[in-house]
This record gives structure tokens, sequence and C-alpha cells, in this order.
């Protein structure tokens, strides 16, 4: 339960030039909010184009840990750096944040809602819908442009929410259990059509989740947290699902292993 | 079908509650039964008579409360959507000011009006700050409350998505605001008539609220009754105008209502 096992099993995923840095690095970071320790010393590095999926219990620490990514607080000790940079305000002008809940505005159409940060950023309305028109077709979201968000499927809510999400242009995307509040297929959908979005924008993400399945597929390799204060306890290079269908991917013997594996620690520091 | 339903409930109610008050009046077993007085309590085709005699006396005076009404209305909904927008933007001049805007409701209005002459001269001064007075109460407590339902996961949303504290509270807090000061002037509009009754008592020499003084000393007790009468219809169609304003403005304030004429809208406005 070294908490440097993360490291351990750190490799370069893909052709990742040696002389870039990582664009995330967390060393020994630690929190507590009030007298409460939520996260112990944790390490993790991401390279550029990579995708970490962080496993953990309900309530151990995860959604804080994207807070300090995104400089929305600041870790109690140790550093985060995105980009090198590690000031507060440089975290948030580089991290994209996709909360749990959509969080659409509802007095704005879809297209008005992925098109917000160009918005605040000083574009005009026309050229700020430009802007996420494409991004709408790819996402699937084309016809319904003007369509509120009362009107749309939880799915597709969240999918607007991932196009403002990429529309904020930032290098680093912080996902937090995105497909949480959806229904098994729902969910099932929103995950390939996740994988295949990532693979047509290669982004580096941090996605949040509590579940193991959700993170070896999407992520290339899946850290497991273990209860408050939160650490590493097991990391998981995921096995490639490229090519496959979601079932195939996910009935592979390595996937079930890795899946099984993952399952052990969480569950395993859950009696502890 | 529904909206027929809508109207001819509430319209019926009316109807029959004014047949029975008739009723009650014109048949004189009744009338002695109740002890009632139809000198005292005028029936309602008394009512109406009167409505249509004096219409130009009533219509007159009308139009003298509606200007008053709209203009301390106004005056309250800048002074309370400004104090509500300071209040919030200050979480000290909040903490400050927030027993000063209480207090403000627990002054007994009729107790004031008469100050309020004094201070500011006989006319439509007075009146004003008398209905403005009870108008702000509301809409400031309404606006204030509407800017702190903010969720604040939406608010550091905002933060990451690059918007500027001004920003936020323009693009988020202001629009979440918006039904909730519609709900608070909604409320004040009803009570703004009742401001400019006790206004006009204090000191005019206008307006239904001195029409009616006038009338019950001249015991012309139908036209006041129908001085009554068109003191409601002022504050029900001011009400009613707000509530349309409402669905028009601030439409996702009220959930499952006007969802498919905002639809409607968006696509004509698309194509």
């Amino acid at each position: 339960m070294d908490p440097t096992l993360a490291e351990s099993a750190l490799a370069p995923k893909g052709a990742v030039s040696p002389t870039t840095g990582p664009e995330l690095s967390l060393t020994q970071v630690g929190h507590s909010i009030g007298a409460v320790r939520v996260i112990a010393a944790l390490d993790l590095s991401l390279k550029r184009g990579e995708t970490v999926a962080i496993v953990g219990p309900s309530g151990c620490g995860k959604s804080t840990l994207l807070e300090l990514v995104a400089g929305l607080a600041e870790p109690s000790s140790g550093n985060v750096s995105v980009e090198g940079r590690r000031e507060a305000d440089e975290r948030l002008a580089r991290c994209a944040y996709m909360p749990q809940r959509d969080l659409l505005l509802p007095w704005l159409s879809a297209i008005d809602n992925a098109a917000l940060s160009p918005r605040l950023g000083g574009a005009s309305r026309k050229s700020a819908r430009a802007e996420a028109a494409p991004l709408f077709e790819r996402l699937g979201l084309a016809g319904f442009e003007s369509a509120r968000p009362h009107e749309l499927s939880g799915g597709m809510r969240q999918r607007v929410a991932f196009a403002r999400t990429l529309l904020s242009g930032k290098p680093l995307l912080l996902l937090d259990e995105p497909f949480a509040g959806l229904d098994a297929i729902t969910r099932a959908d929103l995950q390939v059509w996740l994988l295949d979005a990532l693979r047509a924008e290669p982004r580096t993400t941090l996605l949040v989740t509590h579940d193991v399945e959700e993170a070896l597929f999407v992520a290339n390799r899946a850290l497991v947290l273990s209860p408050r204060p939160a650490r590493v306890v097991a990391s998981e290079r995921a096995p490639l699902s490229a090519g496959r269908t979601r079932a195939e991917a996910v009935t592979r013997r390595e996937f079930v292993a890795a899946r099984e594996r993952a399952l052990l620690a969480l569950s395993g520091e859950r009696g502890a | 079908m529904k909206r027929a339903l809508d109207i001819a409930a509430p319209a019926s109610v009316v109807l029959i509650l004014l047949g029975l008050w008739e009723l009650a009046v014109q048949q004189d077993t009744i009338a002695d039964l109740l002890g009632l007085e139809p000198f005292l309590i005028p029936a309602p085709s008394e009512i109406a008579d009167s409505l249509w005699v004096d219409r130009a006396l009533l219509a007159e005076n009308a139009w003298v409360t509606l200007r008053e009404v709209i203009g301390g209305f106004g005056v309250a909904l800048m002074l309370g959507v400004g104090v509500a927008t300071v209040m919030h933007l200050s979480p000290l001049l909040r903490r400050a000011f927030y027993p000063l805007v209480v207090a403000s409701q627990t002054v007994p209005v009729i107790v004031i009006a008469p100050i309020f002459v004094v201070w500011f001269g006989f006319g439509i001064g007075p009146i004003l700050a008398v209905i403005a007075l009870i108008c702000f109460f509301p809409i400031t407590v309404n606006t204030l409350d509407g800017l702190s339902t903010v969720d604040p996961e939406q608010r550091k949303l905002m933060r990451t998505l690059g918007a500027r504290p001004l920003q936020t509270f323009a693009r988020l807090e202001a629009p979440t605001a918006l039904p909730y000061l519609f709900s608070g002037a909604k409320i004040a509009v009803a009570v703004a008539v009742i401001g400019a009754v006790f206004g006009e008592w204090s000191g005019s020499g206008s307006g239904l609220g001195h029409l009616m003084l006038v009338d019950n000393a001249q015991l012309e007790i139908p036209r006041m009754f129908a001085a009554i009468a068109v003191l409601s219809a002022i504050a029900i169609a001011m009400f009613m105008l707000l509530a349309v304003t409402e669905r028009r403005l601030a439409w996702w304030g009220e959930p499952g209502s006007g969802r498919l004429d905002s639809f409607t809208e968006t696509n004509q406005e698309e194509h």
C-alpha cells in the first residue's frame, strides 16, 4: 500500500515525445477540510493525450481532488502543477471541468449552453454558435441546437455539457462522474461515445468515477483510491479496447482480470 | 378545454356569490333575518348601476390612483432591485442592512402616511412614498433570496469556464433571481393599491381612496363599493400584466408552464 505504487505502474503510453513534461503532476498532495483529512499523500502524473481514471469509494475525496487540480482550491500540502504552472489562477485557466450534474442553464438553448465559454471570452453570440456548431454535429447533437435543456434527455444533456467543456478550449479535461446520474443503458452508450469522442479529439483527461468497468473501458489506466483519507492503493493498465465493441472489450479475459483486481483493491480497502 | 375550465371555475364562484348577495339584500325576509340594512349594504345590481352612472367620476379618480400605483411601484422596483443587488454583492452590507429592510415592513403604513404628508407636502409625493414603502419589502427580500439560491456548483462551473465575477452575476445570478423578483413584484403590486388608499386618506384631493372617503361621508354607499371594485380591478389587472410578462421573460421559473410555447418560439427564431 505504498503511495508510489501508482508511479511504478506508470509507463509512457502511445507516442509521447520525451521532451514534453507531464501535463498534470501531483506531488505528495494532501488535503484537509476542517479537521477531516480528505486526501493523504497523493502522487499522480498524466502525460499529454493520456486518459486516467480515478476510482474510489463514495466520499473518498475524488471530487475534492478535481477541485484541487482545477485551482478551485489549494491543497493543504504538496504541489499541483498543470503544464508546469502551480498558481491556482494558472491552473484554472488550463482546466476544463465537467461536473457530475450537467448544470446547464435553463434559459439558454443547447447550443448557447455549449458555447458559454467563448461567449464569456467576449465572442459574439453568432461567432460562439458558429464555433459550437461543428462540435454539435460530431457529438450527435445536430438538430437540437435550439432545444432548451429541459427538452433534452439525460444523455443528451450530458453531451451538451461535454461540448461546453470541450469548447472552453483548455488542454486538461477533468470529468467528475459524468455519467453517474444516468440509467445503465444510456451510461454504456455514453461510455462508448466518450471513448470515440476522446479518440477524435485527443485531450489529456482525468476521469473520476466509482465504476471500475467504466474506468477501465474509457481510460488508459485506472487508479484505485482508498476511503478517506484517500491514497492510491492500486493502479491498473487498461487493456486496449480499440476496434472492439463495448461488449467484446469488457468481456475479454484481460479486461475481466484487471477489473477483478481493481475491485479487490477497492473492497479490500473498504473491509480494512 | 382545461383553459376554459380555468376561467369558468373562478367566474362561476364569483357569480354564485354575487347572486347570493343580491338575493339576500333584495329579499326582505332574508335581509331582515340577517339584520342587513339595504342602504348600508347595496345590492350588486346597485353597485353595477353606480359603476355605469358615475363612470366618468370613477374613471377620473381611477386614473389618478393608477398613476400613483405605477409610480410608487416603479420607485420600489428600482430601489428594491438595487438594494438587493448591493446586499448580495457585499456580505458585510447584507448583514448591516438586513434588519433595516425587515424594519421597513414593520412600520405601520397608516401611522407613517400622515408623517410623509408633513415631510413631502400635500400632493403625490407622500402617496408615492407610502406605496414604495409597502412594495419595497417583498421585492427586495424575494430578489435577495433569488440571488442567493444560486447553486454553488454552478458558480464554480462559471469560474472554470472563465467567467469574471461580474459576468457570473449577469449570466448566472441575475437570471436565476428573475423569477423570484417577479414573485416579489406580484405580491407588491397587489398590496400597492392599499398604500395608495392610505396615502390618499392622509392627504389628497383626488383618487379612488379620496373618493371613498367622500362617499362614506355623504352616504353614497353604492359608489363607495363601486370605487372598491375599480380599485380591485386595478390591482388584478396589474398582477395579471406582471404574470404575463413573467411568462415571457422568466418562463424557466415555472417548471411545466409555457414549455411548448418556448420551444416553438425558439424554433421560429432559428429558422
